[in-house]
């Protein structure tokens, strides 16, 4: 069965509190911390963040808060402008990037998790590896019979490539398939919304000719059909794409070809 | 801990290349379900409304040729989308042995179900 109850070692206790002193306008940060070395359970730690003396975003309060007070705490970034999807985390109940959320949108408590439903390497960190591996999966590169024309790319259509441009804005930061219940109770099956994203790219680009393939690949119960059109994906994404779309347009396709 | 690669678990035994035909006749059964469903309601109500709001009323009612072919559609095309719908239910939320079992004994049930009704249409349009 499902479980419905956490196992031990992901119940959350009480943490840690850091006061922020002689600030004027503090803004508090509770941050899920766990370390896997130390045989604790995860705790929710506290920061008091002077917001006079900090970036606008949440993710400038994180690290004011890995610089300033405690060291230790965990979480990846890098492009700071929502491009690299490092800092994807749950962030006041909703999976988002760290570092394109202002501070100012959060009202009252900052709560800061890591993504839902994924082994915790530490603190913030989500392991992605079998994200990742699901994306391999799919094959997510041109594939093609006709060889390379010589001399020039293959072209195609300004309107062909509208199709593609959205998902091929996807940064594979897994804000929405660690935001879907489908995803949650079957992701060892499931795709999730981001990979099939990512597989209806290349199922809409008209230069590749693996289409029929790839359509055998996703037709599956589990790899496709755990979609359940719950739009948590869609209404999550911190790019604003909408994975639920694609995700019925490659049932339609499946259907298309059948009649 | 598995020494298996993360893309072997990923691909895991490949794709069943099934799915698509379930998720169509969900929606057909759905579609089907609306002529028919509003049928059975607006039937409900006149019945309902009219003097004849009994137990015999409604055998009668039954018995009309008419309402027991569309009483018959209904059975059988809620029975089925019903499956349909906790099959996928029970795909979402049991895992192992116990996933195969319940596949197989909720269509069991909504076969029967299914079978019970007609049955008891029949009965009655056809006389005992």
């Amino acid at each position: 069965m499902a479980e419905f109850r956490l196992p031990a070692n992901s119940r959350i206790s009480k943490g840690k509190q850091h006061k922020a002193a002689g600030a004027s306008r503090v803004r508090n940060f509770s941050v899920y911390r766990f370390d896997p070395d130390s045989q604790e359970k995860p705790r929710m730690d506290s920061y008091e963040v002077d917001v006079d003396k900090c970036g606008p975003m949440v993710l400038d309060a994180l690290i004011k808060i890995k610089n300033e007070t405690d060291p230790t705490l965990t979480f990846r970034r890098s492009c700071r402008e929502g491009i690299c999807g490092s800092c994807a985390m749950n962030i006041d109940g909703v999976n988002t990037l760290a570092c394109t959320l202002a501070i100012d949108e959060v009202k009252g408590n900052v709560k800061v998790y890591p993504l839902p439903h994924m082994r915790v390497v530490k603190d913030l960190v989500p392991d992605m590896t079998r994200f990742y591996a699901q994306y391999a999966s799919v094959q997510p590169w041109l594939q093609t019979r006709t060889p390379a024309p010589t001399g020039r790319e293959r072209l195609q259509t300004k309107e062909d490539q509208l199709k593609i441009d959205e998902p091929s804005a996807c940064i594979l930061c897994a804000c929405c398939s660690t935001s879907c219940p489908s995803y949650w109770w079957n992701s060892d099956r499931y795709l999730g919304p981001a990979v099939l994203l990512q597989a209806y790219r290349w199922l809409v680009d008209t230069r590749d000719e693996a289409a029929g393939e790839r359509l055998d690949q996703l037709e599956d119960p589990f790899r496709l059909y755990r979609c359940h059109t719950i739009m948590n994906c869609t209404n999550t994404c911190p790019k604003g794409l909408n994975p639920a779309k694609a995700i019925a347009e490659t049932k339609k396709l499946l259907m298309e070809r059948r009649h | 801990m598995s020494r298996r690669t993360s893309l072997g678990a990923a691909l895991g035994l490949g794709s069943a290349k099934e799915g698509a035909s379930h998720w169509w006749a969900e929606r057909i059964s759905a579609v089907a379900l609306i002529p028919l469903g509003l049928w059975l309601l607006f039937s409900m109500a006149i019945l309902v409304g009219s003097n004849n709001a009994d137990f015999l009323g409604a055998v009668d009612w039954i018995a009309v040729p008419f309402n027991a072919v569309m009483l018959i559609l209904f059975i059988a095309t809620v029975s089925y989308h019903s499956a349909l719908g906790v099959q996928v239910v029970i795909e979402d939320y049991v895992q192992g042995s116990l996933k195969v079992v319940s596949l197989v004994l909720q269509k069991f049930a909504h076969v029967a179900a299914a079978a019970a009704g007609i049955f008891s249409v029949l009965k009655i349009a056809l006389g005992s």
